[in-house]
């Protein structure tokens, strides 16, 4: 088990009212993905509890483009993975933004 | 005084010889061996029928059990390379040169024994080009085919799965060959001609239908939500924007993902009528919910899939089918029109290189191509013009006068940027060119030339490779979808960033494609039995998918 955490500045604050939302299943090549909106507008953090050892530079990278392809400001991210691919980490997160910029209903 | 019909003597004497051990034209199974070691010389040029689907097996057996000091030096020219014997001959001594198309489950095998040495390699073909050269350079002495019946008179009914053998017989028994064929019985009247017994010099009545293998059945169980995303990538992005309505789809997952949301996601966007309404296609199963729904009008198969028997023959509209009912398949005419006739071709691989080189051979496999060099190939030959066509041609060469400016077909290479275990799909340098020294080939196995390649879709999105203009843009454009493999960790964020805007890349949110759609409910059928349900129970999956 591993454990990362990346925090990065947002260039806005993320769209919709939710407080949370959550994504995927823990289970092999899967992930599961907390968002939380309990951070200040501009800030973002990302925290990654991994079942794959050594990836660090690759969670980085995808940890990144998102923050620059999605700007989730406000938002904290809790990864729970079971050793998913960078292709679906990077589909889970952009879901995450997804359900959490939906208004509440 | 010159003699011009040596090769009819030939065949001629080989028939005598081949009599002694045959009533009539019937053969015993049991006889099978001594028949060989009689009709066969060394050095003879073979075609042991092995198709991308059907197996002469019981003929593959029997030359395998022929004694080396008798029968050997064989040249073998076949499609397939599928079953062991196909390369025990080798190993035995019978036979010593090969050219050929496809080895799938002998990939592995093959590339040893061609390191080894036991093999001596001619050409790995594409089936059309393997098939033109049995008429020229490369034509039988011998064919042991398959059928599944046939009369006293050596009529031969092939059923759904006639794939090589008319081309394969063509070749051989008009030009002084000679042409034995492997059947489960021996009948009255076959339930259709598929192969006139005039051509047909010897039959064995096996017992036993030939070796047949499901190729083309994906389960959609297995299809993930990355391919889902993918797939909706090239509908929204390639299939609509183009009006692609004749294509040829490869046999991936990334492919069945397509076939099975085009009733989904496809009519969402009102596409029904618009794309994929005419196929150069294999019966693929998960093409069904997609035919029930109203999509397809028209498929024509290189050869059959086992379990779509009854429900291609409830289908004739959408089928090619003859008098007895069954599907009549043909591999060199779907060949043909997946060359000429179709404006796509989509398709998976192993690994692409940053020119769009791509390759399905590794250091330790040679699977061959199949098809796919041919149908993944811009026809110099095309002159009929079509949409797709010419909008592509006017992307690739935007200031040449439109009447003088030839289209392009589309040849689209789809994948996840990680392939099974894990696998980078892009490479620096494919393994084809690293096996083409240890092998000393003049040739690099290359399944698709960058040249021919127009567009590479992955989960990351599309990039048009129509739209770059120099060496750089291509390469970047190639890294600018590689995900976070390597390649993809090495782009150049601005130069992406530019190709981006001028539409050369094109992303899931510049299509306007929602993440959340990237859902397994989204999928027509989520299982087999799905797709077994939505053809009104006429899909008999073979058992080894039959998981309920």
């Amino acid at each position: 088990m591993e454990t990362l955490s990346y925090r990065h500045r947002a260039q806005q604050r993320m769209a919709g009212s939710k407080s949370m939302a959550i994504i995927g299943v823990v289970a092999s090549g899967n992930l599961e993905v907390l968002a939380e909106r309990v951070l200040p507008d501009t800030e973002c953090q990302v925290d990654i509890s991994t079942a794959a050892e050594g990836f660090g530079a690759v969670w980085e990278a995808v940890v990144a483009d998102f923050v620059e392809r999605s700007s989730p400001g406000g938002l904290k991210f809790s990864i729970n993975d079971g050793g998913a691919r960078p292709d679906t980490v990077a589909l889970r997160l952009a879901q995450a933004v997804r359900l959490i910029e939906e208004n509440d209903r | 005084m010159k003699e011009w019909a040596r090769q009819k003597a030939a065949r001629k004497a080989r028939i005598e010889a081949g009599s002694r051990h045959a009533r009539g034209k019937a053969v015993a199974v049991t006889d099978l061996q001594d028949f060989l070691e009689a009709v066969l010389q060394p050095g003879d040029r073979v075609c042991l029928e092995g198709d991308n689907q059907k197996q002469a097996d019981i003929l593959a057996a029997a030359l395998a059990d022929v004694d080396p000091a008798k029968i050997h030096d064989l040249h073998m020219v076949q499609s397939g390379v599928v079953l062991p014997e196909h390369l025990d001959i080798f190993e035995k001594g019978i036979a010593r040169r090969l050219d050929y198309s496809y080895s799938g489950p002998q990939a592995a095998r093959i590339a040893r024994m061609l390191f080894g040495g036991q093999i001596e390699l001619g050409a790995v073909h594409t089936y059309l080009e393997l098939f033109a050269r049995y008429f020229v350079d490369l034509t039988p002495n011998i064919a042991l085919i398959a059928a599944v019946s046939a009369d006293a008179d050596g009529n031969l009914y092939t059923g759904p799965n006639t794939e090589d053998t008319p081309t394969i017989v063509e070749a051989t028994s008009f030009k002084g060959g000679l042409v034995v064929a492997q059947v489960k019985e021996i009948v009255d009247k076959v339930p259709r001609v598929d192969i006139p017994g005039d051509q047909v010099h010897f039959v064995v009545a096996a017992g036993k239908p030939f070796y047949v293998e499901p190729l083309f059945t994906r389960d959609p169980a297995a299809i993930t939500e990355t391919q889902i995303l993918t797939a909706m990538l090239a509908i929204k992005g390639l299939y609509a924007p183009y009006g692609i309505r004749r294509l040829n789809h490869g046999i991936g997952f990334n492919t069945a993902a397509i076939e099975l949301l085009l009733p989904t996601y496809g009519e969402k966007l009102g596409l029904r009528g618009k794309v994929c309404t005419h196929w150069a296609l294999n019966p693929h199963p998960t093409l069904i919910p997609a035919i029930e729904a109203g999509w397809v009008e028209q498929v024509h198969c290189f050869g059959s899939e086992v379990g779509m028997e009854d429900y291609i023959r409830a289908r004739s509209d959408i089928f090619f089918t003859g008098p007895d009912g069954s599907l009549r398949s043909n591999r060199a005419f779907c060949q043909t029109a997946g060359l000429y006739s179709c404006d796509m071709f989509i398709g998976s691989t192993l690994q692409i290189d940053l020119q769009g080189h791509s390759s399905t051979v590794t250091a330790s496999r040679i699977a061959g191509f199949g098809g796919a060099p041919n149908m993944g190939s811009d026809p110099r030959g095309r002159r009929h013009p079509s949409e797709p066509w010419l909008k592509a041609g006017a992307e690739a060469n935007p200031d040449t006068p439109a009447h003088m400016r030839r289209g392009r077909k589309l040849v689209v290479q789809i994948g996840e940027t990680f392939g099974d275990k894990n696998v980078p799909l892009f490479v620096e340098r494919l393994e084809a060119l690293t096996l083409a020294e240890k092998l000393k080939l003049d040739l690099a196995p290359i399944m698709v030339y960058g040249d021919d390649v127009t567009h590479i879709v992955t989960e990351e999105g599309i990039a048009n490779l129509l739209l770059c203009r120099d060496r750089d843009e291509r390469e970047q454009a190639i890294r600018g979808v590689a995900g976070y493999t390597d390649i993809g960790r090495g782009r150049d964020a601005k130069m992406v960033q530019q190709l981006r805007e001028r539409g050369a890349i094109r992303r899931p949110e510049d299509l306007g494609i929602d993440p959340l759609d990237a859902d397994r409910r989204l999928l027509a059928a989520r299982s087999i039995k799905d797709l077994m349900l939505a053809s009104g129970a006429l899909y008999a999956p073979p058992p080894q998918f039959r998981n309920w």
